[in-house]
């Protein structure tokens, strides 16, 4: 009974007291073959989740996450680039037009239409149709703003330096002592900012590896080469002197 | 014995209601890949939260290593990657799980664009979409500081720039994010660790509940 007097609680609460009817659904909402939630669809479904999983963990063991050296802001030379996914919100504002005096063109208001219009897509789109061909403006805007989500995502990938991406982050253990007053107040203000903070590479090659002796550091940093500038003029032949002591005597070290 | 636990729980809070509307719902034809292969696009929502729980998993035993300052950050991402026992494992699936997550929250956007599905009576249900696709990009923003190593702090730096371009409030925003108007540093880290374990998870519960609940409510659209 479900009002009146013969209606009964459990205890005191608020829950009534009644014989549960089985729930025998009449699955009759949509048309074709319906099928039940649960268990049978739930089923399908956690296999498809079962093979996906597979194929992330195989990925996952095949590619270990990255992990560059530990961050360093006084690191100058160091070109950033953001997660992939960002690339093409990165790549708007390299454009005349976005960027500079534009900033806030590409900076604020390109992501920021593009986003409302997401958000108030229903409003924007009220044809009662739904299927993307018998609504040819939204689906086309929507096929252009992917389009370009893409384009300007490749654009990025493909115009840059990954040698140098690659190079300049790497983690590497070295006897660099960086409390040494020649790393301190010469080679800080000379040499990383090509060479990368830690002399690892950076637009220069790196120096920790390379197999050099004082003479052939000293007349690099005294004469310069194709792409580095020489330091004749702005450094006293001492400190030039310390600077390749300190550099040829760079080398390798075992993993902390 | 199953049944009487249930039946016990069921005569007190009356759940029965509640898992009928979870378990005892029909799904349609147009949306079973098992009857027309064409329909695994309607599988990218149900990944999404798949990887979506990959990530809390992967990310609550992230945090029983991580340390959220700038001396320890690094060595700690450093320890667990090379020294833990399936460490390497762990991160990496919070890793790529992050990046898999961009992309089939972009596809099952793409889906429910396209065949039409946000249009009325489910405008509400679009919005709040919308809203979870802000709130994962923002997860995925946060999180690529809190390893502190070069590509982390130079990205992020470049992304607080964004921020600060913004007119009338960009300075403010870039405070509030970094916690000082010029330096990124360990207040930097200590906030990007907060929103990103505590002030975005928690947006993204409650959208997630509304975006399920309004699911059951109104069903799956219909066949085009």
């Amino acid at each position: 009974m479900k009002r009146g007097k013969g209606l009964t609680f459990v205890g005191d609460s608020r829950i009534q007291k009644y014989d549960k009817p089985r729930l025998s659904r009449d699955y009759s909402e949509f048309p074709g073959r319906t099928e039940e939630f649960w268990p049978d669809f739930l089923l399908k479904e956690w296999m498809t989740g079962a093979v996906f999983l597979i194929g992330f963990l195989c990925l996952t063991v095949a590619h270990p996450a990255p992990l560059e050296r530990m961050a360093d802001p006084t690191d100058t030379g160091y070109v950033p680039l953001p997660d992939w996914y960002f690339l093409f919100l990165y790549q708007i504002l390299k454009y005349t037009y976005a960027s500079g005096p534009f900033n806030v063109i590409g900076a604020v208001i390109m992501p920021g239409i593009a986003f409302s219009a997401l958000l108030l897509a229903p409003w924007l789109d009220t044809n009662k149709e739904r299927h993307w061909l018998k609504r040819p403006i939204a689906s086309s805007m929507m096929i252009l703003a992917v389009g370009l989500i893409f384009y300007t995502t490749w654009e990025s990938v493909a115009y840059h330096d990954w040698e140098q991406q690659n190079q300049q982050g790497q983690i590497v253990f070295s006897n660099l002592d960086a409390d040494d007053p020649v790393f301190q107040e010469l080679v800080r203000t000379n040499c990383t900012s090509c060479h990368g903070g830690e002399l690892t590479g950076g637009s220069g090659p790196e120096l920790i590896e390379k197999e050099m002796s004082v003479e052939h550091v000293s007349a690099f940093v005294t004469n310069g080469s194709e792409n580095m500038p020489a330091f004749e003029d702005t450094l006293t032949e001492e400190e030039i002197q310390a600077i390749s002591e300190f550099i040829a005597n760079l080398e390798l070290t075992a993993a902390e | 014995m199953f049944n009487k636990i249930y039946d016990w729980i069921d005569d007190r809070i009356d759940i029965n209601p509640i898992w009928r509307d979870i378990a005892d719902h029909e799904v349609p034809e147009h949306v079973n890949p098992g009857y027309h292969f064409s329909a695994f696009v309607y599988c990218f929502g149900g990944l999404t939260f798949f990887l979506v729980v990959i990530q809390i998993l992967s990310g609550m035993f992230l945090t029983m290593y991580y340390v959220p300052d700038i001396v320890n950050a690094w060595h700690s991402v450093y320890y667990l990657q090379n020294d833990v026992a399936a460490g390497m494992i762990v991160r990496g699936m919070h890793h790529w799980g992050a990046s898999l997550t961009v992309v089939m929250m972009f596809l099952h956007t793409l889906r429910v664009f396209f065949t039409g599905a946000y249009k009325a009576p489910r405008e509400l249900n679009w919005v709040v979409g919308v809203l979870l696709f802000a709130v994962i990009l923002g997860l995925a923003f946060t999180g690529y500081l809190l390893p502190w190593d070069m590509k982390a702090l130079f990205a992020t730096r470049v992304g607080l720039d964004i921020a600060e371009s913004v007119p009338f409030v960009g300075e403010w925003i870039k405070t509030l994010l970094a916690g000082d108007a010029t330096i990124i540093g360990a207040q930097t880290l200590t906030r990007f660790f907060a929103i990103h374990v505590f002030f975005l998870p928690a947006a993204l519960f409650i959208l997630l509940a509304l975006h399920f609940i309004m699911i059951r409510k109104q069903g799956i659209s219909g066949p085009l």
